[in-house]
């Protein structure tokens, strides 16, 4: 046969998706509007926010202070906003559009601590650094489901084996009194329940969305009791020694950016160091490709001579190593004591961190550092004595996941056989 | 000489089924070996026995005359033993590299993967037998042709000598099922033996080297392409004479029954996949909707019946506008539909036999007295209906799920053509079928259409549209491209449009070669 033109050449079928663009963009233009509206209307051209750039308690890496005008900082962050909600009007931003999603309620977030710190002085860096240890659990929690869903195993167990983490690393800590055993202590008991929702999600499989949250309300009963009848009758049971602040030489130095990245928590660093791996080993080692595999379609990898149910465990059990030390960080990293329900659902705030960074390690992170900053604000606008409730802003980050998740998200991202337990014929 | 490969009494029992009764089967070095016969007879059993995936109950395998024993597709592997499977198995968010590199990966400095140098030896691999790929192509991206070249190169890789082909041209157009035909003879030419298995019969008297028939799990002939032909063939096969050709007459088409207007439907994730369709369908028409699948016949259809909400144009039945109407609404109006999906969308399986003969007229009279079902009637229905539709089963009452493809099917022809109807809608009404069934459903399809029913047929097998319709639409890339009478066209011209070629193109093209008459 000859070479033949064809009649519609290989391009693919021309993409409607204009709601999700519509929409992403209006959302965005709508953040401009309102920086616009409720925030620049209200304040006097003379105003000026002042940042303080060294967080409390640290003497190396000291900065001078940021002094902004108040009102020309909120029209630029308005106008920002505004121009990539057109750019995305008009033309899109493609897979980048989660992104500039979250660019723009990052925009909203800091233009609203701008204004409500108009003629007062807020520690901005002492509320990156907080921003960057809430981000701990919360991207922690992504690496772990990222892990096990790219496996092909849902594990939204993930909230329930951090909570057992902590109070394991809190109770071993304590009795050891050395934060790494405790920490030990916090990966072993979740790889265990990890372990039991492999077999009962790859074994048995039975659905693994059931046997997540089975495993959750499992670990919230047992750790209440187990916290109410020892650890809180018995205090020396419940004083883990903490893992101190570690400067990094040379590093720590760096004005701001020293004290909030190198001069910090272990987990900071054991977070960065496991983005690192996680990337590299899932998509430029053997190993990775065949984990990815058995999560996108198992029947071919086992066609291929690939032990699809021994993959599938070690992602889960991997997931489980992770979850744990984003559990022991509550205890042994940030409060130093157990208290029931602790990790206060950042195990699921995981799971959308995940979601939301499309199921890769540098997404994840971007998503849990945006979580984290809004978490932060909460508690830093109660000491400005804002008249609004710091919930309200709070709530942003969750806001635009839901507006991600609800069906906007790029589908097909998702692992294809994530959830679908595998039987060999 | 020794043949590169052996079976010996090979015998596979599921509960209940003898899928593999005693097959002995020799296969020689650089020989391409068709296996024959309908869905059901055994051969994918088989050949899955042969991958490592079922175990005999009984016999053994030879390799070069040496007795092995195949527990895993990883042995089969180990064993030069691969398989091209009727459903891809590839990732499509993967490369082409990354596809064929898994399991069997190039690695450097321990662990890491070595993308380059894989690549390098796909592209060896690619130039010996002519199989054009891109290794940092992305499966997703790729046409089905190429994908399967894809599986091809996969087991090249892995250094198969014997490749085993399920069913390989389901997929394809008839061009790319010529370009698979010869890669298949470059591989048996240097030296690969190959197993061919399928139930079209044109394509085994046009590849293979010998030809082994099994019917009902049991080897009952072999034979070689000059010896037989297409009757001969299905006569093996089914085990008995059948009439392969369809008897129809010409006839003047009638009035306008049914017709759609710029229709425009989006899929699941929002893609336009049916891109501004027209078409018009007369009374005693049969309108073939020609077209590879998955370009959009499965969305039309969808809309067409009421399942799926079109998102611009109209369509009329009866001069009456249907663009928004149920489908029981649909179906009132006298039209009919028989879905691709038989088990999915065609019938409740576990529901007896009478209960799927009445799916669309329960709710009235005589099969209801208010909202009490009338069971002596339903029952008295489906007995006449076994009896007129030839019906294989036990009984009435038998749930519809125990039966065999083709009665499945005749459950559902019976159900919708015993109605008074005046336009039908046929998706691939003979998927899957063996010889006789479809014999039957055709002879029924084109009796409609002598009654004067309008009847719209979609079918990715090109042989059904040229023997049943009247006029023959292409559909490629949700688009009509073509619309012409069938008697203007030949078979291989709607081959060349279903590949996309412009109908111009594909009409001058079809012209300077030898027709080949349509089966």
């Amino acid at each position: 046969m000859s070479t033949s033109t064809q009649a519609i050449k290989h391009e693919r079928i021309y993409e409607v998706s204009p709601t999700r663009k519509l929409v992403m963009g209006i959302i965005e233009i709508i953040i401009g509007a309102f920086i616009f509206i409720v925030f620049v209307r209200t304040v006097s051209g003379a105003a000026k926010t002042t940042f303080v750039m060294t967080p409390g308690g640290i003497n190396i890496g000291q900065a001078g202070d940021w002094i902004l005008p108040t009102q020309l900082t909120l029209i630029i962050l308005a106008a920002l906003a505004l121009i990539i909600g057109v750019v995305q009007l008009i033309r899109g931003f493609g897979h980048a559009t989660n992104a500039f999603v979250g660019l723009c309620g990052l925009f909203l977030i800091f233009s609203f601590i701008t204004w409500q710190a108009a003629d007062r002085s807020l520690n901005l860096a002492g509320m990156l650094t907080s921003a960057v240890l809430l981000a701990v659990p919360i991207t922690l929690g992504a690496f772990s489901g990222l892990l096990s869903e790219r496996a092909g195993v849902i594990n939204i167990a993930i909230e329930g084996l951090m909570l057992m983490a902590s109070m394991v690393g809190a109770l071993i800590g304590s009795l050891t009194q050395n934060a790494w055993i405790g920490l030990l202590g916090g990966i072993l008991a979740s790889v265990l329940l990890a372990g039991i929702h492999a077999v009962l999600s790859i074994k048995y499989r039975i659905n693994q969305v059931i046997s997540g949250t089975v495993i959750n309300i499992f670990a919230a009963g047992m750790t209440a009791f187990l916290s109410q009848k020892f650890l809180q009758t018995n205090q020396a049971l419940n004083s883990p020694p903490l893992f101190p602040r570690i400067p990094i030489p040379g590093l720590a130095h760096i004005p701001v950016i020293g004290p909030i990245f190198f001069n910090t928590n272990i987990f900071v660093y054991i977070m960065f160091i496991l983005l690192i791996i996680i990337q590299v080993a899932l998509f430029s080692t053997r190993w990775g490709l065949r984990l990815r595999s058995v999560g996108e379609h198992p029947k071919a990898a086992d066609t291929l001579g690939i032990k699809v149910i021994p993959t599938r465990y070690m992602a889960v059990l991997l997931s489980g190593v992770v979850a744990g030390i984003g559990g022991s960080f509550f205890t042994l990293g940030s409060v130093g004591r157990f208290e029931e329900g602790i990790t206060a659902g950042k195990g699921f705030i995981g799971l959308a961190a995940m979601i939301f960074g499309n199921w890769t390690p540098i997404g994840s992170l971007g998503a849990g550092f945006l979580f984290g900053f809004a978490d932060a604000i909460g508690s830093k606008l109660s000491l400005l004595g804002s008249n609004i409730p710091a919930q309200f802003m709070g709530m942003t980050p969750y806001l635009i996941t839901m507006i991600v998740l609800a069906g906007f998200i790029g589908k097909g991202q998702a692992p294809a056989a994530d959830g679908e337990p595998y039987e060999k014929e | 000489m020794t043949p590169i490969l052996q079976l010996k009494g090979i015998t596979k029992r599921f509960p209940g089924v003898l899928a593999n009764d005693h097959i002995d089967l020799d296969l020689h070095k650089g020989e391409i070996l068709a296996l024959l016969g309908e869905n059901g007879a055994g051969k994918t059993t088989l050949m899955n026995i042969l991958y490592g995936l079922y175990q005999p109950d009984e016999g053994e395998i030879l390799i070069g005359g040496e007795k092995v024993i195949i527990n895993s597709p990883t042995d089969a592997i180990n064993a030069g033993i691969g398989m091209v499977h009727q459903h891809f198995m590839l990732i499509p968010v993967f490369t082409v590299t990354e596809n064929v590199m898994l399991g069997e990966e190039t690695v450097k400095y321990g662990d890491f993967l070595d993308r380059k140098k894989a690549a390098k030896r796909i592209m060896d691999i690619s130039k010996k037998y002519n199989l054009q790929v891109a290794p940092n192509d992305y499966i997703r991206d790729l046409p089905v042709g190429v994908q399967q070249r894809v599986e091809i190169i996969k087991l090249l890789y892995r250094d198969a000598e014997i490749l085993i082909f399920d069913e390989p041209t389901a997929v394809l157009t008839p061009q790319e099922a010529d370009e698979l035909f010869s890669i298949m003879r470059s591989l048996s030419d240097q030296g690969n033996s190959i197993i061919f298995i399928t139930h079209k019969l044109r394509e085994v008297l046009d590849i293979a080297d010998r030809i082994m028939v099994i019917r009902r799990g049991a080897v009952v002939g072999g034979t070689t392409p000059d010896q037989a032909d297409k009757n001969s063939l299905a006569a093996m096969m089914v085990g008995r004479e059948v009439n392969l050709e369809v008897e129809k007459t010409e006839k003047e088409a009638g009035d306008l029954v049914f017709s759609v207007k710029g229709l425009v439907v989006a899929d699941k994730f929002q893609n336009i996949v049916v891109n501004n369709v027209s078409l018009n369908v007369h009374a005693g028409e049969i309108v073939g909707i020609a077209g590879v699948q998955g370009n959009g016949q499965t969305e039309l259809v969808e809309a067409i019946t009421g399942l799926r909400k079109s998102a611009e144009g109209e369509i009329t039945l009866l001069s009456q506008d249907i663009t928004k109407a149920s489908p029981r609404q649909i179906t009132e109006l006298g039209s009919a539909h028989v879905p691709e999906d038989r088990q999915a969308d065609g019938l409740v399986l576990p529901f007896p036999v009478a209960e799927n003969l009445v799916l669309c007229t329960y709710y009235k009279e005589p099969f209801s007295k208010g909202v009490i079902l009338q069971y002596k009637t339903i029952l008295d229905h489906a007995e006449k209906l076994i009896e007129d539709f030839d019906i294989r089963t036990p009984s009435a009452m038998t749930p519809v799920s125990s039966l065999s493809g083709g009665n499945q099917q005749k459950v559902i022809i019976a159900r919708e053509l015993s109605r008074p109807i005046d336009f039908l809608v046929a998706s691939q009404p003979t998927r899957g079928l063996d010889v006789g069934s479809i014999e039957y459903i055709h002879k029924r399809i084109v009796q409609k259409r002598d009654e004067g029913c309008a009847v719209l047929l979609v079918s990715p097998e090109l042989d059904e549209i040229m023997e049943l319709s009247d006029r023959i639409v292409v559909m490629y890339r949700g688009q009509i491209i073509a619309d012409l009478p069938n008697k203007d066209v030949t078979k291989e011209q709607v081959g060349l449009m279903m590949a996309g070629v412009l109908p111009e193109e594909a009409l001058a093209e079809g012209d300077q070669h030898a027709v080949e008459p349509a089966l």
